[in-house]
């Protein structure tokens, strides 16, 4: 708590106090006024002392001069009345404990969300003249050295030059593996070294570091306000001025009309009663606290699931999705070839892929890239020779002294070889020693492993369509999105094509239904700008991709959309849930109060009561973790 | 050009109203209070002195909101 809140404390204590105190003793008259008067101004007086500024200001129609108006017309009504001056009293108590609530619990979802988001490092250490001096990390220019030690956050963005350790990544991404890095590798700020001591070579000022990009990205995102918020701002500017002039309409009307139309005694008084309670139930605070509440605890947690949400905004539209269209390669698949299988072999299958690597270990082509990666030992080019590359059909290389060819179906016929057809997608690449065949190995870019469960998550949260844009070719986009699941797949596009497919999707569409892109943030920031949401992904570090999307997903993993989208569904829920528990409680309240049912104490009850459910129920928005 | 502001406010509906406030002052093209994290994000219009504008951007928020500041 905060020393205002601790003073607000004491005050709504102390005169909770004397109003209990002053129920025994037995006074009348202006005595009795007088002394009930010192809890009311205990309590209340900084919202008189707010009124009378607001009237000198000329803002009337605010929440204080509301309360004010309400609690003195009360007390008026108990001096001309039977003097039961509590009413006033508490309904002052209980809108000072209302607003006292709010600030704290505000202050605490503060709190928590900047908890959750604490990866701001405070300190680089820089090694001068031998002795480590910690700095500010603004403070450290590119190129500098600093000395991480396990357990550090890494404060700013570099590449490792010297020591090997693990790095906890779970802060950023989500992802609870650590993440190994050694020298040459690329280390992003807000990671925890873990086990050894690492030196990094500064590549960026701390301001452009990926922890600061990250951190002003989610503090900055409730300013996008989403159309809840937005509604319910230009609500609260009528809403109070409505009720306050029929506040007046139901003091004046009915007891003129009773007067002179019924003939029946005015009771101006129970009007006058009536007319304080619609005052009280005016404020819209609980409305218009808890929706950038909800919205704010929504998109702090999701942050710590690594799922940057820049907006509001973005939230409301990411649970209205209901088309997803995917890039394929980074996206659905690794990005990455590798090999995916020996056949036909009529020898071990690793002596197969070591006379392939062999044979292309002078090469720099990507194919080489992947056997090197499959064969996994080291490789000895001494004992290759005569390496003759034919270009469009593969290399053909002594090995130990023996003639091995590697490549394509063109290279067997040239060397005069009876190979077999290999009926999976992807790239051949045949082999035979000494003008025998031993099979080929398969190369393809491989699916990632949950991208099948994040398509068919995707349609169990409601998904309408799924789409799979790809440049790649017909027959291998196909086989992907079959054996994904994917609705419709359109392939052999170029960059400009898959705008122009996501334009037609979006003709196509309904207007409420949202249509995602998701994408890996490397050539698509056309897309991913032109969709109703760009999603990029696996670009912890890419500055394009955070700059072009609206919704980042740090780690690389599909599974994480439809989280995003359970999270914004849930974050959505609880706004509609608030919105219809203010307004239907207030509507009641109106209704009951306008026939003399209800009390200024129901009133401020239903006020402060739906207020503090509104703000439980928004932090509620919080927890994601199981979604 | 564009300037972010720290801010400090009780309640919701009174950032609605800083808000409000700011985008109506002289010089401030547009204004977003941001209630969760106490910031003011004022977009300036062109030539505007932001230190000049800012102190009417305060003394109109304080009319509205007796009870706020504005960090500049």
């Amino acid at each position: 708590m905060t020393r205002k809140q601790k003073k607000m404390l004491i005050r709504i204590l102390v005169a909770a106090v004397m109003m209990v105190l002053f129920h025994f003793i037995h006074v009348t008259g202006m005595l009795r006024f007088c002394i009930y008067m010192i809890p009311y101004f205990v309590v209340g007086y900084d919202i008189l002392r707010k009124a009378l500024r607001g009237i000198i200001n000329r803002q009337v129609f605010d929440e204080n001069f509301l309360m004010a108006v309400a609690t003195i017309g009360a007390i008026v009504v108990a001096i001309t009345g039977e003097g039961d001056y509590t009413e006033a009293i508490g309904v002052m108590l209980f809108y000072q404990i209302g607003e006292l609530f709010q600030s704290y619990a505000v202050g605490k979802s503060r709190k928590n969300i900047s908890a959750l988001m604490d990866i701001r490092p405070d300190y680089a250490n820089v090694e001068a003249d031998g002795s480590v001096e910690q700095l500010d990390p603004d403070e450290v220019p590119v190129g500098t050295v600093i000395l991480i030690q396990p357990g550090e956050k890494i404060p700013i963005d570099g590449v490792v030059c010297e020591g090997t350790s693990a790095l906890n990544t779970s802060a950023l991404t989500g992802e609870s593996l650590p993440r190994e890095v050694q020298i040459g590798d690329e280390v992003i700020s807000g990671c925890i070294n873990m086990t050894g001591v690492l030196r990094v070579r500064t590549t960026k000022p701390f301001g452009e570091s990926t922890v600061s990009k990250i951190l002003d990205l989610v503090e900055n995102s409730g300013s996008k306000k989403s159309k809840s918020e937005n509604f319910i701002s230009k609500f609260a500017k009528y809403y109070t001025p409505a009720v306050c002039l029929s506040a007046l309409a139901l003091a004046v009307i009915p007891p003129v009309v009773r007067m002179t139309v019924l003939g029946s005694a005015p009771m101006w008084s129970s009007f006058l009663y009536r007319a304080l309670t619609f005052l009280v139930i005016s404020c819209p605070c609980a409305l218009v606290i808890s929706i950038p509440l909800t919205f704010f605890a929504g998109i702090g947690g999701a942050s710590h699931e690594g799922v940057l949400v820049k907006g509001a905004n973005y939230l409301e539209a990411l649970a209205q999705t209901k088309y997803v269209v995917f890039d394929k390669t980074g996206t659905m698949t690794k990005g990455v070839f590798e090999v995916n299988g020996i056949h036909h072999s009529t020898r071990e299958d690793e002596e197969v892929l070591m006379y392939a690597t062999y044979a292309e270990c002078y090469s720099n082509h990507p194919i080489s890239k992947s056997l090197r990666a499959a064969y996994g030992k080291p490789v000895d080019q001494n004992r290759v020779t005569d390496v003759e590359e034919i270009g469009g059909n593969g290399i053909v290389a002594k090995v130990d002294g023996r003639t091995v060819a590697v490549g394509n179906d063109k290279l067997m016929k040239r060397m005069a070889v009876r190979y077999k057809e290999c009926s999976h997608i992807g790239t051949i690449v045949h082999v035979a020693v000494d003008g025998e065949y031993y099979g080929h190995i398969l190369i393809s870019d491989v699916v990632k492993p949950t991208a099948k469960d994040a398509i068919s998550s995707l349609h169990a949260a409601g998904i309408g369509k799924t789409v799979m844009l790809t440049g790649d070719a017909d027959r291998v986009a196909k086989h992907v999105a079959e054996s994904l699941g994917i609705d419709e797949v359109k392939s052999e596009l170029l960059p400009a094509d898959k705008v122009s497919e996501v334009e037609r999707l979006l003709g196509e569409k309904q207007e409420k239904a949202k249509l995602a892109f998701v994408g890996d943030g490397v050539n698509d920031a056309p897309v991913l700008a032109r969709a109703d949401i760009g999603i990029a992904m696996g670009s912890l570090g890419s500055d394009a991709a955070i700059e072009a999307a609206d919704v980042v997903l740090m780690d690389d993993d599909p599974m994480k959309l439809a989280k995003a989208i359970h999270i914004s569904r849930k974050c959505l829920r609880i706004v509609y849930q608030n919105i219809a528990l203010a307004l239907g409680v207030k509507a009641v309240c109106l209704l009951l109060g306008a026939f003399g049912i209800a009390g200024m104490w129901l009133a401020i009850f239903a006020d402060v009561g739906v207020m503090i459910l509104a703000v439980l129920n928004a932090i509620r928005a919080l927890f994601v973790k199981n979604l | 050009m564009k300037k972010t502001y720290k801010i400090d406010v009780d309640c919701a509906n009174c950032a609605n109203k800083m808000e409000e406030a700011a985008k109506k002052t002289a010089g401030v093209a547009d204004a977003v209070v941001n209630f969760m994290a106490l910031k003011m994000v004022v977009t300036f219009e062109e030539g505007a002195n932001p230190d000049e504008v800012m102190k009417q951007v305060r003394k109109n928020c304080k009319k509205v909101e007796d009870d706020c500041e504005i960090f500049f």
